[in-house]
C-alpha cells in the first residue's frame, strides 16, 4: 500500500458519512431556500427579511450574544486562571464548575423560569424580606429589561463552562518558566495575564469564541422558556416558520442566514485573534 | 556595588529539606558558579535569589540592603532560564525589550539598549523573527541579550547551555564569559557541568545534598579539595582513594608503601589523582585492567589491593592488560581524607 494515499483512504469513512449526511442534506436545504414553486428564486429571502419581526428578532439575537458572550469569556478566563493556581481540589471545583454543560437547554431555561415565575424563589424570597407586597410577574411584556436579564443569566449559567473547559485546557499547556521570566522582568501578575497569558491562549480563545459565538446566534430554547413570544429570536422564528406556519421555504432560508451571520462572525474572530506569521504558539 | 551575601539560608518543601543552612558570599562583579550534581539545590538557592522561591529561614542581601521580601523585580537581578523562556508570540526584539518596556522606558531608550546588546549578543541580524524561526543556539543569546538589556547588578543563570550540543556549549561557554567579564555584573551561574565551572568561574561553590561543602577558586577546588566528596565528583576521572594505617611520626602505610602524612595517628584516606603520578621503580603496585589510548594521554584503569585505582600516562607509554605497574604519587599532591568527618586532613 503506496504510504502516500493511505492517510486519505482512512479518513474517506468519515468524509463519506459526512457527505452523507451533512452535504446532502445541506444541499437540499440549500435548494428548498433558494427555490419557490420549482423555480430559482430569492423570494424565500426577501419574505422572511421583510416580515416586520425579522429586525426585532436579529437584533435580539445580537443584543444576546453581545451581552453574553464577553461576560461568558471573562468568567472562564477568570475562572480559568483560578483553577490552574490550584493545586488540591481542582478536578472537583471543575467537575462542579461543569455541571451546567450536562443539562440541556430547555431544562436550563425551566430551572431559571422557577426562579424567576410568579410563584418562584424569587418572588417568595424578596416577599420574606418585604421588598415587595405580593408576587409580581417579572417576566411580562411591561419587564422587557427583566425578561432580557433573566435570559441572559440563564445563557451566561448553562453555558460559561464550555468556554471553561477549552481555557482550563489551553492554560495548563503554557509552560510555568514563561510566567517566571515575566515576573523576573517586572511584570505585575496583570501584564503577565495580559503580555503572557492572553496572547499564548490565542489558539484556544479562537476555539472558545468562535463555539461560544455560532451557540449564542442558535439560541432557542432558553428563549422559548423565558421569553415565549416576548423576545422573538432568530432560531424561534425558523421554529415558527417551520413548524407552526409549515413554510419549509421560509425556515430554510432563516436557516441559511444564520448560518452566514455564524460564518461572518467565524472569520472575524478568526482574524482578530490570529497568532502573527512567524509566531508559533 | 553588588555583593551577595547569603545568611543562614535553608528551604524545606513539606518534609522534605532541599538547603541546609547556607552561607555564602559573593563579591562585586565575581562569576559565582553553583556546581553539583542534579536535585542538590542549585536551582532552589538561585531561585531565592531570584525571588521566585521563598527561603524557610535566612536572609538574602544584595548591595548592602536586604532583599530576601522584595519582588523579583526589585531586587537589581535579571535572570537567564534553562529552556530559555524566550516568548514565542514577541519578536526577539520585543523579547530582549520585555523588561525595559515593564519599567516603562521612552521608546528611544528600549531601541538603543536592545540594538546595543543584540549587537553583544552577535543577534542583531534578528531583531525581526519569532522565537520558532531561531535555533536553541539563537534563543540563548535572546535569553543571554534579554538579561543583559536590564543592566542589572546581578545576573542568575540556570544552566544556560545545558539544551546546546558541545562544541555550541564551548563557543558560548568562552563568549558567556567576555560578555559578562565586560559588562560589570556580578553573576551567579548555576552548573552540573565540572569543566563549565573550571573553565568559567572566578569561584566555584560546590554543592552537595543541600549544602555548600566548599567554595574557593576552581584550582583549589581541584588541587585541595576540603572533603573527600569534592575530591571524588572533581576531575574526570576523579581522584583515587585508598586506605592509610598509622605508623606514627606523620608515617601512613598505603598498599605496602609508607608514605609521609599528617600528624594525625589515626587511619586516614590517602587520596591522589589520576595525572598526578609516573610509573617508577618505587611506588604502589597496581595490575592494569583497561588500558585507553586516549591520544594526549593514556588512562588505565588498574586494581590497587583490590580497589579500583585510575592512572593517567603519557601516551608513549606502552602499557597492556594485565601489566604490573609502579605507580609513584608526586609527593606534593597527595591529600588525606579523615574517614569519619570525610574532611581534609592536613
Ligand atoms: N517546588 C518543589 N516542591 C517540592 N520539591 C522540590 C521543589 N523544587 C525542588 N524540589 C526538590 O528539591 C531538590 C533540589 O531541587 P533543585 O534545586 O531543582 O536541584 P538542582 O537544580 O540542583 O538539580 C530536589 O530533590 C527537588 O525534587
Ligand atoms: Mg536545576
Amino acid at each position: 500500500m503506496n504510504a502516500r494515499y493511505l492517510p486519505y483512504l482512512l479518513i474517506l469513512p468519515v468524509t463519506l458519512f459526512l457527505c452523507l449526511f451533512f452535504l446532502y442534506p445541506f444541499i437540499l436545504v440549500a435548494q428548498q431556500a433558494f427555490s419557490v414553486d420549482g423555480g430559482w428564486s430569492l423570494k424565500n429571502f426577501e419574505d422572511v427579511i421583510g416580515y416586520w419581526k425579522f429586525p426585532i428578532s436579529f437584533q435580539n439575537t445580537m443584543l444576546l450574544a453581545a451581552a453574553v458572550v464577553p461576560v461568558q469569556l471573562a468568567l472562564a478566563l477568570l475562572m480559568a486562571t483560578m483553577v490552574n493556581r490550584m493545586k488540591k481540589g481542582r478536578d472537583l471545583i471543575l467537575y462542579v464548575w461543569t455541571i451546567p454543560l450536562g443539562i440541556s437547554d430547555l431544562a436550563a431555561g425551566i430551572i431559571w423560569l422557577a426562579i424567576f415565575e410568579q410563584s418562584g424563589f424569587l418572588n417568595s424570597m424578596m416577599q420574606a424580606v418585604g421588598a415587595i407586597d405580593r408576587p409580581t410577574n417579572f417576566l411580562s411584556y411591561q419587564n422587557p429589561g427583566i425578561v432580557f436579564l433573566a435570559i441572559a443569566l440563564a445563557e451566561i449559567w448553562r453555558a460559561t463552562a464550555i468556554m471553561l473547559v477549552i481555557l482550563v485546557a489551553g492554560i495548563g499547556l503554557i509552560p510555568k518558566e514563561y510566567y517566571e521570566a515575566a515576573e523576573v522582568f517586572g511584570a505585575s501578575p496583570w501584564k503577565r495575564f495580559t503580555r503572557v497569558t492572553l496572547p499564548l491562549l490565542r489558539p484556544s480563545l479562537q476555539t472558545a469564541l468562535v463555539l461560544r459565538v455560532i451557540l449564542a446566534f442558535e439560541i432557542f430554547a432558553v428563549v422559548a422558556a423565558l421569553g415565549g413570544t416576548l423576545f422573538p429570536v432568530l432560531m424561534g422564528e425558523t421554529y415558527a416558520y417551520q413548524f407552526d406556519l409549515l413554510n419549509n421555504g421560509a425556515a430554510a432560508a432563516m436557516a441559511l442566514i444564520i448560518l452566514a451571520i455564524s460564518i461572518a462572525f467565524t472569520l472575524i474572530i478568526m482574524r482578530a485573534l490570529r497568532v502573527p506569521k512567524g509566531a508559533t504558539i | 556595588m553588588a555583593v551577595i551575601e547569603i545568611k543562614n539560608v535553608a528551604k524545606r518543601f513539606g518534609e522534605y529539606q532541599a538547603l541546609h543552612d547556607i552561607n555564602l558570599t559573593i563579591a562585586d562583579q565575581e562569576f559565582m558558579v553553583l556546581l553539583g550534581a542534579s536535585g542538590c539545590g542549585k536551582s532552589t538557592l538561585l531561585r531565592i535569589i531570584a525571588g521566585l522561591e521563598t527561603a524557610t529561614e535566612g536572609e538574602v542581601w544584595i548591595g548592602g540592603k536586604r532583599i530576601d521580601h522584595l519582588p523579583p523585580k526589585d531586587r537589581g537581578i535579571a535572570m537567564v532560564f534553562q529552556n530559555y523562556a524566550v516568548f514565542p508570540h514577541l519578536t526577539v526584539f520585543e523579547n530582549i525589550g520585555f523588561g525595559l518596556r515593564m519599567q516603562k522606558l521612552p521608546n528611544d531608550e528600549v531601541t538603543r539598549r536592545v540594538e546595543r546588546t543584540a549587537g553583544l549578543m552577535h543577534i542583531d541580524q534578528l531583531l525581526k523573527r519569532y522565537s520558532g524561526e531561531l535555533s536553541g543556539g539563537q534563543r540563548q543569546r535572546v535569553a543571554v541579550a534579554r538579561a543583559l538589556a536590564m543592566e542589572p547588578d546581578v545576573i542568575l543563570m540556570d544552566e544556560p547551555l545545558s539544551n546546546l550540543d558541545a562544541l555550541l556549549r564551548m563557543e558560548m561557554r568562552a563568549e558567556l564569559k567576555g560578555v559578562l567579564a565586560e559588562s560589570n555584573t556580578t553573576a551567579i551561574y548555576v552548573t552540573h557541568d565540572q569543566v563549565e565551572a573550571m573553565s568559567m568561574a572566578d569561584r566555584i561553590s560546590v554543592m552537595h545534598e543541600g549544602r555548600i561543602v566548599q567554595a574557593a577558586s576552581p584550582i583549589d577546588v581541584y588541587r585541595d579539595p576540603a572533603e573527600r566528596f569534592v575530591a571524588g565528583f572533581i576531575g574526570n576521572p576523579p581522584m583515587n582513594f585508598l586506605d592509610a594505617t598509622p605508623q606514627g611520626a606523620g608515617q601512613f602505610l598505603v598498599a605496602g608503601q609508607s608514605f609521609a602524612g599528617p600528624s594525625a595517628n589515626k587511619p586516614l584516606e590517602f587520596a591522589i589523582r589520576p595525572e598526578d603520578m609516573t610509573l617508577s621503580e618505587t611506588g604502589l603496585t597496581a595490575t592494569a585492567k583497561v588500558v585507553e589510548p586516549l591520544g594526549a594521554h593514556l588512562l588505565v584503569t588498574c586494581e590497587v589491593e583490590g580497589k579500583l585505582f585510575r592512572a593517567v600516562l603519557d601516551s608513549d607509554l606502552r602499557v597492556s592488560m594485565g601489566d604490573t605497574l609502579t605507580l609513584a604519587p608526586m609527593q606534593d599532591r597527595i591529600r588525606w581524607f579523615d574517614p569519619d568527618t570525610q574532611i581534609a586532613v592536613k
